[in-house]
């Protein structure tokens, strides 16, 4: 144990998630040797992103005002919704370039284990951007794995009575994992070969 | 295939251990708790990724290390190959084939075929159903490897499912958890089906062998038999036991001497998709029940191997020597459906006989050596010589602490 505000800090940053209290101790000592400027900028860094950043009103990705970029580009189909986990995920889809459509962050994916049902996610919000006829077609990319299955099977269930033209990602993405680790390439090639469901 | 070279780094009681090997026999002999099981599991784990002893990774590594390395030569026919599995502490391990970049460890699966005979074996007989379902389910990966993506998916959402189950107040299901559960219904029984397809194949590959292996052991005056149990061909056993599967020797619901027959043969002819829908079903029939216990209890988890002799369960019935033929029985056959699956003639899996000699009479001893005597590789263990049945005449290792003395009939 060290003391006070270094332990502190310590505590802090092995509360991060894949930051173990080795990495946490190494952390700390490098903030605490490193130049005094850079360290500044770092916390204003924090600082700015918990008291600017909020989430897109519409579909829930991360944004400084209150609707996204994404949401407010005029030359984005609005016919077109590619339902996420998570805002990384957004980054990943807009990585490949095949995707021109706009985008549903859910906010995580259905998992009992940490008391995760369909009601904690954004699937109201996804269910009112429904509500006229601009929306033509849902994709679901998921993760491809457990929880990701599961949660696009959920969404199926739900939109298919709806009748609005639903389709999930091609195989070939590495199962059992994040879709934010898929290469630009594989995913694609995943959106390309897209299938109705 | 056979293993031409072992080496071992901070693997149980071995800080280094470079041991050569060659085909034919090799025995190990040393005295109790030297570590010859130790490098015997070594192997088995380069096989299965799991250890026949423990179920944790912790023991594996040597006291006081966070990682430990098991690396093999292997030759197949013309070809030679290398492996490395780096078993970690606190991070996922990780496997390396012929030098490459390093892997997930689940990536060499399949690549060391071998079929350890343990003293532990006796509990494939004599112990709970998650024995003969993990006998099952190792040997499909090996034959197989894209089964243990099948087994991980299917234990996660089992895991997923109870949880959501354990979640309803007094047993009652609201209509979202109810809604919830039915997509869980749905994975459930699709991953579950896909396990069973390839369980029922599996049984019906092995089912002539475990006959033949236990009358060539014996005098041949008993039929050995394995019949699936699924609890999608019968939802109504569905028992109420914590950790049984839909039936046990203690409840044979079989009256002995009753035929309760044979899922595999019973559902031969089911494709997955037809094997869900019967999950699926069972998995409506037992909701309610499910919901107050918490717990699933349809699936290829709750399912039974059950081993028969003659016309009464092995398990409770069978004699001690019994007993030993059938787990003896078990793993030949084991060995005989990897032979018939080995189609290049280069992938017979290496024969591994840890301390079983001393269990066994004379003539389960001597029967037993006739038979493995041919292998493409044998590798033997025993604490002194004299328990070595003399059919099994090879090279010999004389195991010391943390180390290894050999005979120098094998080349580095
Ligand atoms: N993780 C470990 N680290 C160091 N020594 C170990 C470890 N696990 C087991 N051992 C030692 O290995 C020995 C048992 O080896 P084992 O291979 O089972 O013996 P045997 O030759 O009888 O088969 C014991 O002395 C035990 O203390
Ligand atoms: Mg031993
Ligand atoms: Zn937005």
């Amino acid at each position: 144990m060290y003391e006070g505000a270094v332990q502190e800090l310590i505590d802090e940053l092995g509360r991060l998630p894949g930051i173990g209290p080795k990495s946490a101790q190494r952390l700390a000592f490098h903030i605490l040797e490193a130049d005094a400027g850079d360290m500044q900028k770092l916390a204003e860094a924090i600082t700015a992103v918990k008291t600017r950043v909020k989430f897109c009103s519409i579909c829930g990705n991360v944004s400084e005002q209150d609707t996204c970029s994404i949401c407010r580009d005029p030359r984005r189909d609005a016919s077109v919704i590619c339902v996420v986990e998570e805002s990384k995920d957004v980054m990943a889809v807009e990585r490949t370039r095949s995707f021109r459509g706009r985008y549903h962050v859910l906010g995580g994916a259905i998992s009992p284990i940490d008391g995760i049902g369909p009601e904690k996610l954004r699937i109201r919000e996804l269910l009112t951007r429904l509500s006229d006829d601009t929306v033509q077609e849902i994709i679901i990319a998921t993760d491809p794995n457990v929880e990701g299955e599961a949660t696009a099977t959920y969404l199926i269930r739900t939109l298919k009575p709806i009748g609005v033209k639903v389709t999930r990602l091609a195989s070939g993405l590495p199962v059992g994992g994040d879709l934010e680790y898929a290469d630009e390439a594989t995913l694609g090639r995943a959106f390309a070969g897209r299938l109705a469901v | 295939m056979y293993l031409a070279h072992l080496s071992l780094t901070d693997f149980r009681s071995y800080p280094g251990l470079e041991l050569p090997l060659g085909p034919g026999v090799t025995v190990l002999v040393g005295s109790n708790g030297v570590g010859k099981t130790n490098v015997m599991e070594a192997i088995g784990y380069l096989s299965t990724l799991g250890s026949h002893r423990v179920s944790s990774d912790q023991p594996l590594l040597r006291f006081g290390t966070e990682q430990a390395f098991i690396r093999a030569r292997l030759v197949r026919g013309e070809q030679q190959a290398s492996v490395e599995l780096e078993i970690n502490a606190t991070r996922a391990n990780r496997a390396r084939i012929n030098r490459g970049n390093p892997v997930r460890a689940r990536e060499i699966l399949g690549l060391v075929r071998s079929v350890l005979f343990a003293p532990e074996d006796l509990a494939l007989v004599k112990g709970e159903p998650a024995v003969r379902r993990r006998f099952l389910d190792e040997l499909l990966v090996t034959l197989e490897p894209r089964h243990a993506a099948t087994r991980a998916d299917y234990d996660r959402v089992l895991k997923q499912r109870n949880a959501l189950l354990k979640s309803a107040r007094g047993g009652r299901l609201n209509e979202a958890q109810e809604s919830t559960l039915d997509v869980w219904d749905h994975h459930l029984a699709g991953t579950g089906a896909e396990l069973l397809r390839a369980r029922l194949d599996l049984v019906q590959r092995l089912q002539p062998h475990i006959d033949t292996a236990y009358a060539s052991l014996t005098d041949g005056s008993k039929i050995a038999r394995a019949h699936y149990r699924s609890t999608a061909a019968r939802p109504a056993d569905v028992v109420s036991d914590d950790d049984g599967a839909v039936a046990s020797a203690e409840a044979p619901a079989a009256v002995v001497g009753q035929d309760s027959g044979d899922d595999a043969a019973l559902l031969a002819d089911a494709t997955v998709e037809e094997l869900s829908a019967l999950y699926v079903e069972a998995l409506r029939a037992g909701r309610r029940q499910e919901a107050e216990r918490g717990l699933t209890l349809v699936g290829p988890h709750r399912e039974e191997l059950e081993l028969l002799l003659g016309p009464a369960p092995a398990k409770g019935f069978a004699s001690h020597g019994e007993t030993w033929s059938f787990a003896l029985a078990l793993r030949l056959a084991a060995y005989y459906v990897l032979l018939d699956d080995d189609l290049s003639g280069t992938q017979a899996p290496v024969l591994i006989l840890d301390d079983v000699f001393a269990e066994l009479d004379a003539q389960r001893r001597s029967r037993l050596a006739t038979i493995v005597a041919g292998a493409e590789q044998v590798l033997v263990t025993a604490a002194v010589e004299g328990d070595i049945p003399p059919e099994l005449h090879g090279a010999r290792v004389r195991v010391l602490p943390g180390t290894v003395e050999l005979d120098g009939t094998h080349g580095g």
